[in-house]
């Protein structure tokens, strides 16, 4: 009975302690956190969560439709991967299996009519050819991506390498 | 020995015999109802083993083939169709299905000794129980797929122009088959090392 009574004890002065050491970092958080709101004044940005406070499902957005219509894309850059003018959903990419080389491998690009994949692909890091897609560049959505038809969530103010040479030239003149 | 040789001629002796106390009529329709009921049954016994309850109530295709199926077209799509194991792996064809089912028994051997009671010993036979399927399809002009996918009624305007392309001439002339390009369409594909050389790594 008495143990019972000292335990009871013991277990309310811990519960205290962690109740002040709670409350202490709470109001800590609290005021750095309202300090960051005085510094920081440029306006908020959204994380993908939106709006939705922390203790509601957020309804999800519906899924745009995948670009579809087998025309390349311009590159931006020389070194871009192009990206991928086709539906690409279910397609199997895995240690057993690449669904895309199906069609873009050297072999079955007459009968898909695929662009094959560029010998690039078949070198190491030491710039040596190999027989095959090289391991690093086996999971071919690592680089290329797909495309959706939607409007662009931020404003691209990317600017073509060329474009700043011919800018380079005219100032020069 | 005797014994049983003498039970063996009764039996035959009480055969041979014509009815004495029963009529005609009534056997004629006493054996037709009872043609029926076991008839009926038979086929109601064979359907149970078509359904989707009977297939995945094993975990060898429950936890393997059945959890890839779920993330496929063929389980669930926006017009909420589903195609069951037997609509692909069970001939319509009544003595189509007949052979189907008899051959079937090997795969109660398998189940009985194990042959595919691991995830390991599953993914080593995964190759070879795929090529079963493909051989099978390939052979009848993939006609458990064309049992709902009908030539015919496709409409290539409604087709990406890639699909367009390759359904209005190799699969119009009869050059390929479905199966010959929706390989892995219902199921993960195992390593195509021999099969599709260029698409696995070695």
């Amino acid at each position: 009975m008495k143990d019972t009574l000292v335990n009871k004890a013991v277990k309310n002065a811990m519960t205290f302690a962690m109740t002040v050491v709670l409350a202490a970092s709470s109001i800590a958080f609290a005021s750095t956190a309202s300090a960051e709101k005085v510094i920081d004044n440029a306006p908020q940005v959204s994380t993908l969560r939106g709006t939705t406070p922390l203790n509601a499902e957020a309804t999800p957005p519906i899924i745009d439709m995948v670009e579809n219509n087998d025309l390349k894309r311009q590159r931006d850059y020389p070194q871009q991967p192009p990206t991928i003018p086709h539906d690409i959903s279910k397609y199997q990419l895995d240690k057993n299996f690449n669904k895309c080389m199906d069609c873009h491998a050297r072999k079955f690009a007459d009968e898909a009519q695929a662009p094959a994949v560029s010998v690039t692909h078949y070198m190491n890091r030491d710039g040596e050819f190999l027989g095959e897609v090289s391991p690093r560049r086996y999971f071919c959505t690592q680089c290329h991506v797909h495309q959706l038809e939607t409007e662009p969530l931020v404003e691209n103010e990317f600017v073509d390498m060329e474009k700043i040479i011919r800018q380079s030239h005219k100032m020069a003149k | 020995m005797k014994k049983i040789m003498h039970l063996l001629k009764l039996g035959w002796t009480i055969l041979s015999k014509p009815a004495v106390h029963l009529s005609l009529g009534f056997l004629t329709i006493s054996g037709f109802i009872a043609g029926v009921i076991f008839w009926g049954g038979f086929n109601t016994a064979m359907e149970l083993t078509n359904t989707e309850e009977f297939c995945t109530s094993c975990h060898e295709m429950r936890d393997n083939v059945y959890m890839e199926l779920q993330t496929t077209i063929h389980y669930s799509n926006r017009s909420g169709v589903r195609a069951i194991c037997s609509d692909c792996h069970v001939p319509h064809n009544w003595t189509d299905k007949i052979a189907r089912k008899m051959q079937a028994s090997k795969e109660v051997w398998g189940k009985i000794f194990g042959t595919i009671d691991t995830r390991e010993k599953f993914e080593a036979h995964r190759l070879q129980l795929a090529q079963n399927e493909w051989t099978r399809l390939k052979a009848n002009d993939s006609l458990e797929c064309r049992n709902c996918h009908q030539f015919d009624s496709m409409d290539f305007t409604r087709q990406s122009k890639r699909a367009a392309a390759q359904h209005s001439s190799a699969l119009a002339s009869g050059e390929k088959t479905c199966i010959d390009c929706h390989k892995g369409i219902a199921h993960k594909l195992p390593n195509m090392e021999g099969v599709r050389e260029g698409t696995s790594p070695h």
